[in-house]
C-alpha cells in the first residue's frame, strides 16, 4: 500500500534517527531506559515534530563554525551569522508568500506572536466599542489573550459557533462580524478537530466590514502549502518546532503597513536606532519588534526546516498526511465505542481526536504508551471546545511526513486493546 | 505487556468498574473536595470518625476521573477504615503505589494520590490545622 503515498517514508525515516528508539522503559531517565521494549511509534506531531539530521547538522554548524551575535559586531563571525539570520527571514517570507523580510518578525513561538500583536496592536486600538470575534474552536493561545485584552479595553470577544461536524457556522460569523469587528483572529487549522477552516472566506467577510484578520496558523503552515496573500490575512503566525524545526521560534507575519504604524512590544537593544536620555527612535522592520540577542540559532535552522519540506513538497506533505488521516479515521470508527470528534477522514488535516467509551484520556494514552504509542492525552489547549464537546480531555494522534500506514495499525490495535482492557 | 501496563492490573480495573463505598455520607464527621485540574480528576471524600473523635469508623468517596484516580480512591477507602487520623497523616506516595500495588509511571501519580491528598486535607481542615483552603488541587 505504501507505494501509492507521494512521499518515500523509508527515505524520510532516515533522516530521524530519533524514529529508531524504544520505548517502554524508565521515563525518569530521557534517552537511557533499560528496559525499552517497543518500536516507538509516534503520533504526537501537532504537539512538536521530530527534527531531520539536515537541521540538525545546521544548528551544529552554526556553533562549530559561525556562532556570533548578529547586527553588533563588524568581525567575520557576527558578519557571517547576520548574514544567515537574515536570509532566514527572506526565506520564510518566501515560503508563506509575504513581500519579504520586512513582514517577517521571529518571535519565540505562535502563542508570542499572538500576544504581540494583542499587546502592541490591541492594547492601543481596542475599546468598549469594538468588537473581536474568535471561533470556538480557538487554541488557548489565541482565546485568553484576546479574552484578557477584552478586560483590559472593554471590547467584546466573540465567538463564532463550531456546528456538530466540527466545522465554523458561517451563517452565525455573519450575524457576529459587523462594523464595530475590528480583529478576527481565528484558527488556521483545528487542532482538535483537524478542521480546515474557510479563512480566506472569513477575512473577506471581515475585511468588508473594515475589520483586521489574525490566523493562527500553528497546525497549517507545517502540514500545507500556505500563501498569506491568497488568504489575504493581516497576520498569521506559527511555530518552527512543529514543522522539522528547533523550539524557540515562532514567526508572525504582518502586512507591512500595519507593522509599520505598530509601536514596539518589547523594548531593548537591537530594535533602536538612536537613543537619548530623552527619548528613542525604533530600527526598521521587522528588527523593531525583536529587542534583544534574538533567536539567532533557531532562526537559521527554521530555514534549513523549511528547505527540508519544499524538497519533499508541501503539496506531497499534505497529500500524505490526509491519506493516513482518512485510514485512521476509518479504521477507528469501525468501533462503535470510539468517538472521533470533527469532519469525516477525506475532510481533515493531519490529526484524529477521539475517545472510548469508558475508557479517559489518560489512561487510553498510558495503555497506547505500553505499545509504544506516543499520542497527546488531554484538552489539547482547547479547554472551551471540549466543555462544548462534553468531554475532560481527548486523546489525540497527529500525524507527519514519517509516519506510516503501519504505524496506524499499531494504534488501533492499542486502541482495541484498551476497549477490551476495560470492557 | 511490559512498563506502565502494570498500572492496569486486575485489582485497579476491579476497583475502577466496581468502586467500593461509593457515595456520600449524610453523618459524615469531615468531607473534603479535590480534583486534578489537568485532566479534571474529581474526588470527594465523606469520612466518619468513632466517638473517639480519632479513629476512622467509615469512609466514603464519590467522583469522576480516570481509572488510577478513581481506583486509588476506592481502594484507600477501604484501607483507611480503623485508621487513626495520625495514621492516615502520615501516609506518604509510596504508602500509596504500594497499597495500588502496580508501578505508577510519573505523569500518572498526580492521579494516583488524588484521593489520599483530599483525605488528608479533609482532616487538617477537621483538626484546624488548615484554613482557607476550599479545594484540594494537585498539581505539579
Amino acid at each position: 500500500m505504501q507505494e501509492s503515498y507521494p512521499l518515500d517514508v523509508d527515505a524520510v525515516r532516515e533522516d530521524f534517527p530519533i524514529l529508531d528508539r524504544k520505548v517502554g522503559g524508565d521515563v525518569t531517565v530521557p534517552g537511557e531506559s533499560e528496559g525499552d521494549t517497543k518500536p516507538l511509534v509516534y503520533l504526537d506531531n501537532a504537539a512538536t515534530s521530530h527534527t531531520p539530521d539536515q537541521v540538525v547538522d545546521t544548528i551544529v554548524d552554526y556553533y562549530h563554525s559561525y556562532n556570533s551575535n548578529v547586527h553588533r559586531g563588524i568581525h567575520q563571525l557576527s558578519q557571517e551569522a547576520s548574514t544567515a539570520y537574515e536570509h532566514a527571514h527572506d526565506r520564510v517570507a518566501e515560503f508563506i508568500g509575504a513581500n519579504g523580510r520586512e513582514e517577517v518578525v521571529f518571535t519565540k513561538n505562535t502563542t508570542e506572536a499572538e500576544n504581540l500583536v494583542a499587546y502592541a496592536w490591541g492594547l492601543n486600538e481596542l475599546g468598549p466599542e469594538d468588537n473581536v470575534v474568535l471561533t470556538e474552536m480557538e487554541h488557548h493561545a489565541s482565546l485568553v489573550t484576546w479574552q484578557q485584552i477584552g478586560k483590559k479595553t472593554g471590547a467584546d470577544v466573540r465567538f463564532i459557533r463550531v456546528d456538530e461536524d466540527g466545522r465554523l457556522d458561517m451563517d452565525h460569523a455573519r450575524e457576529l462580524v459587523d462594523d464595530d469587528t475590528a480583529m478576527a483572529n481565528v484558527v488556521h487549522v483545528s487542532n482538535t478537530l483537524g478542521t480546515v477552516n474557510p479563512v480566506a472566506e472569513l477575512a473577506d467577510l471581515v475585511h468588508d466590514h473594515g475589520g483586521l484578520v489574525f490566523v493562527d496558523g500553528a497546525q497549517s503552515v507545517p502540514h500545507m502549502p500556505v500563501d498569506v496573500q491568497t488568504i489575504d490575512a493581516d497576520f498569521f503566525a506559527f511555530s518552527g518546532h512543529k514543522m522539522c524545526g528547533p523550539t524557540g521560534i515562532g514567526v508572525l507575519y504582518g502586512k507591512e503597513h500595519l507593522l509599520e504604524e505598530m509601536e514596539p512590544y518589547l523594548y531593548g537593544g537591537e530594535m533602536i536606532r538612536k537613543v537619548t536620555f530623552e527619548d528613542s527612535q525604533w530600527e526598521d522592520l521587522p528588527w523593531k519588534f525583536e529587542a534583544g540577542t534574538p533567536v539567532i540559532e533557531q532562526g537559521i535552522a527554521l530555514h534549513a526546516a523549511i528547505d527540508y519540506l519544499e524538497d519533499l513538497g508541501m503539496e506531497n506533505v499534505h497529500a500524505h498526511e490526509q491519506l493516513l488521516a482518512e485510514y485512521a479515521y476509518d479504521e477507528l470508527t469501525a468501533y462503535d465505542d470510539v468517538d472521533i470528534y470533527g469532519p469525516p477522514g477525506d475532510d481533515r488535516a493531519g490529526l484524529v481526536a477521539f475517545n472510548v467509551d469508558g475508557v479517559h484520556a489518560h489512561d487510553l494514552s498510558s495503555i497506547l504508551n505500553d505499545h509504544g504509542v506516543a499520542v497527546r492525552a488531554g484538552d489539547h489547549c482547547t479547554q472551551p471546545l471540549h466543555d462544548k464537546l462534553g468531554v475532560p480531555a481527548s486523546a489525540r494522534a497527529s500525524f507527519y511526513i514519517y509516519n506510516t500506514r503501519e504505524e496506524i495499525d499499531k494504534l488501533v490495535e492499542a486502541v482495541d486493546d484498551a476497549r477490551q482492557l476495560f470492557a | 505487556m511490559g512498563g506502565g501496563s502494570d498500572m492496569y492490573r486486575q485489582q485497579i480495573l476491579d476497583h475502577y468498574k466496581n468502586p467500593r463505598n461509593y457515595g456520600e455520607l449524610d453523618d459524615a464527621t469531615f468531607s473534603h473536595t479535590g480534583e486534578n485540574p489537568s485532566c479534571g480528576d474529581t474526588i470527594r471524600v465523606d469520612v466518619r470518625l468513632d466517638d473517639d473523635g480519632e479513629t476512622i469508623d467509615y469512609v466514603a468517596f464519590s467522583g469522576d476521573g480516570c481509572a488510577i484516580s478513581q481506583a486509588s480512591a476506592s481502594m484507600l477507602s477501604e484501607r483507611l477504615q480503623g485508621k487513626t487520623l495520625d495514621e492516615l497523616e502520615a501516609m506518604d506516595t509510596d504508602d500509596v503505589t504500594e497499597m495500588l500495588g502496580v508501578d505508577i509511571s510519573p505523569m500518572r501519580i498526580k492521579c494516583a494520590v488524588l484521593a489520599r491528598q483530599v483525605a488528608q486535607d479533609g482532616a487538617k481542615l477537621y483538626e484546624g490545622e488548615l484554613d482557607d483552603l476550599d479545594v484540594t488541587k494537585t498539581e505539579d
